[in-house]
């Protein structure tokens, strides 16, 4: 037990470092250094910075050194929590980003509880009731799921909820308290925002989580344990929820820690469909206009963030599957 | 005469496949009694599993019990016929009065649950007794059937346990709430001969000690010779020859019988020579032979009456077989 | 005897025609093996196809509604569509273009049009063209964006690109996998565990914000082409990951098989096994790894053009055209804009009905 969670930790380590590095590269990869970017977009908007500042900043960042030296004091400061100005907005990242940071992870958390809710049930209908006209539905539904991408989903509901409804559908607060500091009011707003954008980002995780489950389920419900407990006398419905459903979680479970990468990534792009107030859209606007300390920040951010789920979904898995608590101990 | 516990009469189970029906039990009879054995020995294939699953009433989709009778004599000496029996009732059957035992103990196992857990469900459900009380019958049940430190084992998971150590556990979960019957499918292919040799040894005792009635299933002849009272002989879901132990391999009538007691391998056959083998393979469950299913095996073959008839079961002192060389009309 | 007759057929079944025979039972499957052949011809014959040229823009045709094609003119058999014609909006003085019924323009067939490149001849005939068109006519089948562009001409010219791109992305991804997945297997020890960890971490990485980043850091004066095989390079580099386990999965598990200890005892090399024994009895397993790789890398691409971050117009893709209809306001205008989004859905549904099949098919025996 203390082996998986040590291994799943460092794996975890690892990609965080290798997150960092991403980032770094992000930042770098524009032609020219940040400092030349910086007074470029400095100048472009009218004001100019001496050749003092310009060499102060270089000594800062450790332009002009080897590389690793760039990212030793790069990621010095980001341990320290500075993560480097933004250009375009002329503040510092981390008061950009702001509360956009827990939004995103809050409608990606959203979005795999909706996931789970949604996808276990069905799963384990479509799987005990096999061939039937509910699995059918299902079954389609899941191929739709998986063939509309969440942003052209985004789109369709936007587009419907607009000409049939007449109703906006974007953003995560209503206009009143889009500005306002957080107060009990605004938590609620959010709370009445939230289910749709979730739902539509939960969706196509949804529909893998179903074929995945049934697919694991309609093992699970031919192995001879499943005879075992028919053979004590256990009622069927029983029988199910108890030994097949029980093991097919396991695939279930690990498959989450992929799953909410994919809802952190899915989230980037419904959000810039629905005008959510998520990293998202800052992302791709920091990407367009080479605000690189900003779209790095976010790129890493969002790393660690889904690492750390990932990590969590670890030790979920852990709980449900007892061959993991009892190895190497 | 003493009455069986448990009479089966003209079974018949069938599998409705897309590429067609598989007769996979069609008509056999037999009948277990208290503190006897009955050996049912076949080919992989032969419908012994299906038997044993039919009478309990769990047989998998798309198969299903479309004939026959199953008089079951319960502890209060009421006679009731499983095969119409409500499913509510059929599960107060299964498990308190008839108990299974498979094949393989790993597999047959749930691996998300400790063997605790799972011994003491039956006896949840069955016996009215709270958690504490069924966990102090585990351990009991896993001391009977020889685990050693039962209370500790009683919380491990089965993929903790040797495989030897998980069919003694499985044997305990089937005795959970003393069955009269006892229904035990290969208990002991998947295991090493010495450990095969303890298993056996368990369930005769166990038979000894209560009066168990065991239905051993088994493609092993000498498994039979050592455990059975009576047997019946199957090849393509019939039984083509009942009768008692002795009988059978001392006069053995049907000549798949025959064939199948000449495999054995003995030590005191004559070094370097071939042992003799059935020729020619089990047909497809899609092609069953017409007449008698052996037909085309048979090195006794009659020639047409074989091919166009089925034999008709002949009884002569409670040994029953199917063949024309033995009588019977077409 | 139907059954006896069947038997035999299926004992005497090579592999691929079992396969082909389960495949052949999935209706679903074989109607989007159909759907998928459709769709790569429309793309060879894009330009053929088109009645305007994808690039050709015309101010004042901008936003015209789709067009419906009358195929009968005095109960003959001439399709015609009906011309536009300017009129001045008396409160803002724009000049707007609408029906005018009063005017058909008679459909010809394989008439001239713009030129194009077809398998290295070069060509102006397309399918349909307009008999005596005046300036703005034009077969505007699905309508027309802001820049007066025919969405027909562009929407199958998307097509090439959107499936090619996706095929090119595969081809990438499926030689990452069958080389790293193959080493993992082959090798083990500390070269597999280094490669699946790997794995590991780059599925845990949020993909979206790494294609972004990379994407944005392409140069900005690089051309369609370069971009294009950037891009698709960028997918691939975190999509081999799948075929990877595939590949490892079954290359350990048949490692086991009786047929290659078989063959080993029989003294036939590493390579030999390798390639003649083991590949044949996975590639089957493999080939619908890809046709279920080949979606989820057109879906890629079309999100990151769609974001303004893939491919970069003059280049037309599906995500492109998309990228047109992202604007709510833009769509209560043109809602047609939003039938780029059906060949879409088409396409990849038609590809994971198909990799469904295939997968089912590829294990005859079980």
């Amino acid at each position: 037990m203390i082996a998986f969670v040590t291994r799943r930790l460092l794996l975890g380590l690892v990609t965080v470092w290798l997150i960092s590095m991403l980032s770094f590269a992000i930042i770098q990869l524009p032609p020219g250094d940040f400092v030349d970017a910086y007074i470029a977009q400095l100048s472009a908007s009218g004001s100019t910075v001496s050749a003092e500042e310009a060499a102060a900043m270089r000594q800062l960042y450790g332009l002009g050194q080897p590389i690793y030296v760039q990212y030793g004091k790069w990621i010095f400061r980001v341990v320290q929590g500075d993560f480097g100005e933004s250009m375009e907005w002329r503040r510092p990242v981390t008061e950009v980003i702001g509360d956009r940071i827990w939004l995103t992870l809050l409608l990606s958390f959203s979005a795999l509880i909706i996931t789970w809710g949604l996808a276990l049930p069905i799963g384990i209908y479509s799987a005990v009731k096999q061939y039937s006209f509910g699995d059918y539905a299902f079954t389609l539904f899941g191929f739709i799921g998986i063939a509309v991408p969440n942003f052209l989903l985004a789109l369709i509901v936007m587009y419907f909820s607009f000409t049939l409804l007449d109703a906006n559908v974007g953003g995560l607060f209503s206009a009143d308290y889009l500005l306002a500091g957080w107060s009990l009011g605004k938590v609620w707003d959010l709370m009445k925002h939230l289910p749709l954008p979730a739902v539509i980002l939960a969706l196509g995780g949804t529909a893998q989580l179903i074929r995945i489950m049934r697919a694991n389920l309609l093992d699970e419900l031919r192995k001879p344990y499943v005879v075992t407990a028919r053979a004590k006398g256990v009622a069927e419905r029983k029988v199910i929820l108890k030994y097949p459903v029980r093991a097919a979680l396991n695939p279930f479970a690990s498959n989450i820690a992929y799953l909410f990468p994919y809802l952190v990534s899915g989230s980037i792009i419904v959000s810039i469909v629905l005008g959510l107030p998520t990293v998202g859209p800052l992302l791709v606007k920091a990407l367009i206009a080479k605000d690189m300390f900003l779209a790095g920040t976010i790129v890493l951010l969002l790393g660690v963030m889904t690492v750390i789920g990932t990590f969590i979904s670890d030790l979920v898995l852990m709980w449900v599957e007892p061959r993991l608590r009892h190895q190497m101990d | 005469m003493v009455e069986p516990i448990l009479s089966v009469r003209g079974l018949q189970t069938r599998f409705f496949g897309t590429e067609g029906t598989v007769r996979a039990v069609d008509g056999v009879d037999f009948d277990v009694y208290e503190g006897r054995t009955l050996g049912v020995v076949g080919e992989s294939g032969c419908g012994k599993s299906v038997t044993a699953r039919s009478v309990l009433g769990i047989v998998d989709r798309p198969g299903k019990v479309v004939g026959g009778e199953a008089w079951l004599t319960r502890a209060d000496g009421s006679r009731v016929d499983l095969f119409r029996l409500p499913e509510a009732d059929m599960r107060k059957v299964r498990g308190r009065e008839i108990a299974l035992v498979f094949q393989e103990p790993m597999a047959s196992f749930s691996q998300h649950y400790t063997i605790g857990n799972q011994i003491a469900e039956s006896i949840l459900l069955h016996m009215g007794v709270d958690e504490a009380a069924a966990r102090k019958r585990a351990i009991e049940l896993l001391d009977m059937v020889g685990v050693p430190q039962p209370d500790r084992r009683v919380d491990e998971y089965p993929f903790q346990l040797s495989g030897g150590l998980r069919q003694r556990v499985m044997i305990a979960m089937a005795l959970a709430c003393d069955p009269r019957v006892l229904i035990a499918d290969e208990p002991t292919t998947a295991l090493d001969v010495t450990t095969q040799a303890q298993i056996l040894d368990l369930l005769r005792h166990l038979q000894q000690q209560r009066g168990l009635a065991i239905i051993l299933i088994t493609h092993d002849m000498g498994v039979i010779a050592e455990m059975a009272h009576d047997v019946a002989v199957m090849y393509l879901g019939r039984a083509v020859e009942t009768g008692p132990v002795a009988d059978i391999f001392a006069r053995p009538q049907h000549p798949y019988t025959r064939a199948l007691l000449r495999s054995i391998p003995t030590v005191m056959a004559k070094p370097r020579t071939r042992l003799p083998t059935i020729a020619g393979s089990i047909p497809h469950p899609f092609n069953r032979p017409q007449g008698c299913a052996f037909n085309p095996r048979c090195s006794e073959s009659l020639g047409a009456v074989c091919a166009a008839h089925e034999p008709p079961a002949v009884t002569a002192d409670g040994h029953e077989v199917r063949c024309f060389i033995h009588g019977g009309q077409p | 005897m139907s059954a006896t007759v069947n038997a035999e057929r299926y004992a005497m079944a090579t592999q691929r025609q079992l396969i082909w025979w389960r495949f052949r039972k999935h209706k679903l499957a074989m109607a989007s093996l159909f759907i998928v052949g459709l769709f790569y011809l429309l793309a060879l014959g894009a330009d053929f196809l088109a009645t305007a040229d994808p690039h050709a823009t015309d101010a004042r045709t901008s936003y015209i509604a789709p067009q419906p094609v009358h195929f009968f003119d005095d109960g003959h058999f001439a399709p015609y569509i009906y011309g536009l014609k300017g009129v001045r909006d008396i409160k803002t003085f724009k000049l707007v273009y609408t029906v005018d019924t009063s005017r058909r323009v008679h459909l010809t067939f394989l008439g001239h049009g713009y030129p194009y490149d077809f398998l290295g001849m070069n060509t102006d005939i397309h399918l349909f063209g307009l008999a005596d068109a005046q300036r703005g006519d034009g077969i505007f089948l699905l309508g027309t964006d802001q820049l007066g562009r025919d969405l027909w001409s562009r929407l199958i010219v998307a097509t090439r690109v959107s499936l090619t791109i996706g095929l090119v992305g595969v081809t990438v991804s499926l030689f990452l996998g069958v080389l790293l997945g193959g080493i993992s297997a082959v090798y083990g020890g500390i070269v597999d565990t280094l490669i699946q960890r790997s794995i590991e971490v780059i599925r845990s990485l949020p993909t979206i914000p790494l294609w972004l980043g990379l994407a944005a850091a392409l140069p900005n004066d690089w051309s369609v082409t370069q971009i294009y095989f950037a891009i698709t390079v960028i997918i691939s580099l975190l999509a081999w990951t799948d075929l990877a386990r595939v590949v490892r999965g079954k290359f350990l598990a048949l490692r086991e098989e009786d047929f290659v200890l078989a063959a080993e005892l029989a003294g036939a090399s590493q390579f030999r096994i390798i390639f003649h024994h083991m590949l044949p009895s996975f590639a089957s397993h493999i080939i619908a790894a890809v046709s279920l790789a080949l979606p989820a890398m057109i879906i890629s691409e079309t999100s990151l053009s769609f974001l303004g971050l893939g491919l970069r117009p003059p280049a037309i893709s599906w995500g492109i055209l998309l990228q047109d209809a992202q604007n709510i306001q833009t769509l209560a205008l043109a809602p047609w804009l939003l039938i780029s989004a059906i060949p879409v859905i088409l396409v990849i549904l038609a590809f994971n009905f198909l990799g469904d099949g295939l997968r089912d098919a590829a294990d005859p025996y079980g």
